[in-house]
């Protein structure tokens, strides 16, 4: 089903200042981490700091001193290359210590450029060969109620991901399995390796599409972080009977109007002083 | 070459219609002792003292015998659907959540399709999957669809990997609560249906990574898995009675390779090594022992009996393994051949 009525009022533990420092912090950890290598999915970690900052601070449960507490959230990252875009959660989030940003994409680095399982804590899956995640979610999720856990997995994935016919075949499954506790997370970026998602594969209208594969779906400005958490409420509180998942719209580079405004690309060439010129302007619009 | 415009020879269909290209076929002898489902069967027994069990397929439960399971365990049986890139990825996903799951279909497709799933997913991670697959090698006369005459060479390179090639419904009895027991994902080419019994006669039991000399012999060393273990079991018995004595080494586990006794069987001189192996000749058990031989400095004289490197023939099953060298007769022609 798809929502339409007007958000319902929602509390927040956590007020939208806090989550918009928050996200600031999220966007700074990762220029960092760019500015180091000289290189990275800089414009997809700028664009999905508001997702990751509602997910980790207002989303999700989890403890910071014990990344595989069985009581929490999974998070999973489908797309293994906006890995330095979730260390900056992981480091905001105080599970990976601020102090190994400069290892970033270093030999023998917890934080390589890929997201890996086995290297770091917090990162749940290896992601990476894309249209993986909603598949191992499927069986996470299915996991989590053979333990009866409260637990929700959300899933993060690319619009390119929507290519990948196991995605498909993973979200035929949730609806069969009437997965409540899986929340899926689409980053339409609108923008893949060769090009324009929506011109190499036509995945629009995505929202009819997960609705008609018997998802509860909400399409949301992936930068408004107001519609972001009231979007993850209902997603986490409403009582549809299935997955559910809420399709982000946002803006490559966000938070950098240069880079932003900049011919928008897979991978954002930024030139070797332009990365502290980023975190200027990113400082001189800060948040209160 | 194969003339699809030639027609049949139909003065002989009579006789052609008692056999048949069906995709199940029983590669028991008529005379074989068989039990039924020996998967299914061992993997309920393990699941009553294995909460953590699980049973997944993609929509081939009844042609992998795990029906049995899901019938004595419903709520711990997953049904997948025809989506095998999803199977591998949702069984990396319980076994994240510490759950051992055992997920089964055509050898063909885990291999052929869901390979990167297998990989990525569960094996870079050394997760607990098991992966059980029907149809290997030549195990069906439905054409190259259905026929893994190439799951070895495709997964042997896959690092964590363990895979072993059961012989009979003893050995894969005994294998299930073995997969359960290893840490780490498995992949087992699996017999179903009515399975032969062969091994009880021998003094034999399962081991992962453990190869077992069955019988002793002076001119002829069979290095052999799965059914065709059972083959040379047999062609041993009736090259006795040409006063040819053949020695047969069962090597259950293809990966990793019991290379120590190997290289001791293969090592004693003046016997003719023969890989046989139900798979293509490029890249299975054959090339696997030529490779440890040459290793460790064995100059053997070596054999292989395998499959082409090919797109095989339909047909029925029996017409099949004359064809391609891998029925008893075919055996013992082949080896006479080479002595």
């Amino acid at each position: 089903m798809t929502v339409q009525d007007p958000p319902a009022p929602v509390s927040r533990a956590i007020s939208n200042a806090s989550l918009a420092q928050r996200a600031y912090r999220i966007r700074r950890h990762a220029l960092l981490m760019g500015e180091v290598q000289g290189q990275g999915y800089i414009a997809q970690a700028l664009g999905i700091a508001d997702v990751l900052a509602v997910s980790y601070f207002h989303a999700m449960t989890y403890r910071a001193d014990d990344p595989e507490w069985e009581g929490r959230d999974r998070f999973l990252l489908s797309i293994g290359h906006y890995a330095i875009a979730l260390y900056a959660a992981l480091i905001e989030a105080a599970i990976i210590p601020e102090e190994e940003i400069p290892t970033y994409g270093a030999d023998d680095s917890r934080l390589p450029m890929s997201g890996m399982a086995a290297y770091t804590p917090g990162m749940e899956i290896t992601g990476g060969s894309l249209g993986q995640g909603l598949p191992i979610a499927i069986g996470v999720a299915l996991g989590l109620r053979r333990k009866s856990l409260g637990s929700f997995v959300y899933t993060l994935f690319s619009d390119g991901e929507l290519d990948e016919g196991a995605t498909w075949e993973a979200a035929m499954s949730a609806s069969t399995h009437r997965l409540a506790n899986l929340i899926g997370i689409v980053d339409v970026n609108n923008m893949q390796a060769d090009g324009p998602s929506t011109g190499i594969m036509a995945f629009e209208p995505l929202g009819p599409k997960f609705e008609a594969f018997g998802w509860f779906v909400q399409r949301v400005d992936g930068n408004d972080l107001d519609a972001l958490t009231t979007a993850f409420d209902r997603a986490r509180h409403h009582d549809w009977p299935g997955p559910r998942i809420v399709i982000c719209d946002t803006k490559m580079g966000r938070g950098v109007p240069f880079l932003e405004a900049r011919e928008r690309n897979h991978f954002l060439n930024v030139g070797p002083e332009e990365w502290s010129q980023a975190l200027e302007v990113l400082d001189a619009a800060r948040p209160l | 070459m194969r003339d699809k415009y030639r027609r049949p020879d139909l003065s002989q269909s009579g006789a052609a219609r008692l056999r048949t290209s069906a995709m199940i076929a029983s590669i028991a002898d008529a005379q074989d002792e068989t039990r039924q489902a020996p998967f299914g069967e061992a993997l309920v027994k393990l699941a009553a003292e294995r909460p953590e069990v699980v049973g997944m397929t993609a929509d081939l439960a009844k042609y992998t015998d795990l029906h049995v399971f899901a019938k004595a365990y419903p709520d711990r049986f997953y049904q997948m659907g025809m989506a095998e890139q999803l199977l591998m990825g949702a069984a990396a996903g319980l076994a994240r959540e510490g759950f051992i799951p055992f997920a089964t279909t055509y050898a063909v497709f885990a291999s052929r399709r869901a390979y990167d799933f297998i990989a990525m997913a569960i094996a870079e991670e050394n997760l607990n999957v098991k992966i059980a697959c029907a149809l290997p090698g030549l195990t069906t006369g439905y054409g190259p669809s259905h026929q893994a005459t190439e799951d070895l060479a495709i997964f042997r390179g896959m690092p964590n990997l363990t895979i072993i090639d059961p012989c009979d419904a003893l050995e894969i009895e005994q294998a299930v609560p073995a997969m359960a027991d290893h840490a780490g994902p498995v992949y087992m080419r699996l017999l179903r249906g009515k399975v032969p019994v062969v091994l009880d006669r021998y003094d034999y039991r399962f081991e992962i990574g453990r190869a077992k000399r069955l019988v002793d012999g002076s001119d002829v060393l069979f290095i052999s898995s799965g059914l065709m273990t059972m083959r040379v079991l047999k062609a041993a018995e009736r090259l006795a009675t040409d006063r040819i004595s053949a020695a047969v080494l069962h090597v259950p586990t293809i990966k990793p390779l019991d290379e120590a006794t190997i290289v001791a069987e293969a090592g004693k001189p003046g016997r003719l090594v023969v890989v046989a192996e139900n798979h293509s000749i490029v890249g299975g058990l054959g090339e696997a022992v030529a490779g440890v031989l040459m290793r460790n400095g064995i100059a053997a004289r070596f054999r292989q009996i395998a499959l082409p490197d090919a797109f095989l023939d339909a047909g029925a099953l029996p017409t099949l393994h004359d064809r391609y060298g891998l029925s008893v007769d075919a055996v013992m022609t082949t080896v006479k051949a080479w002595l």
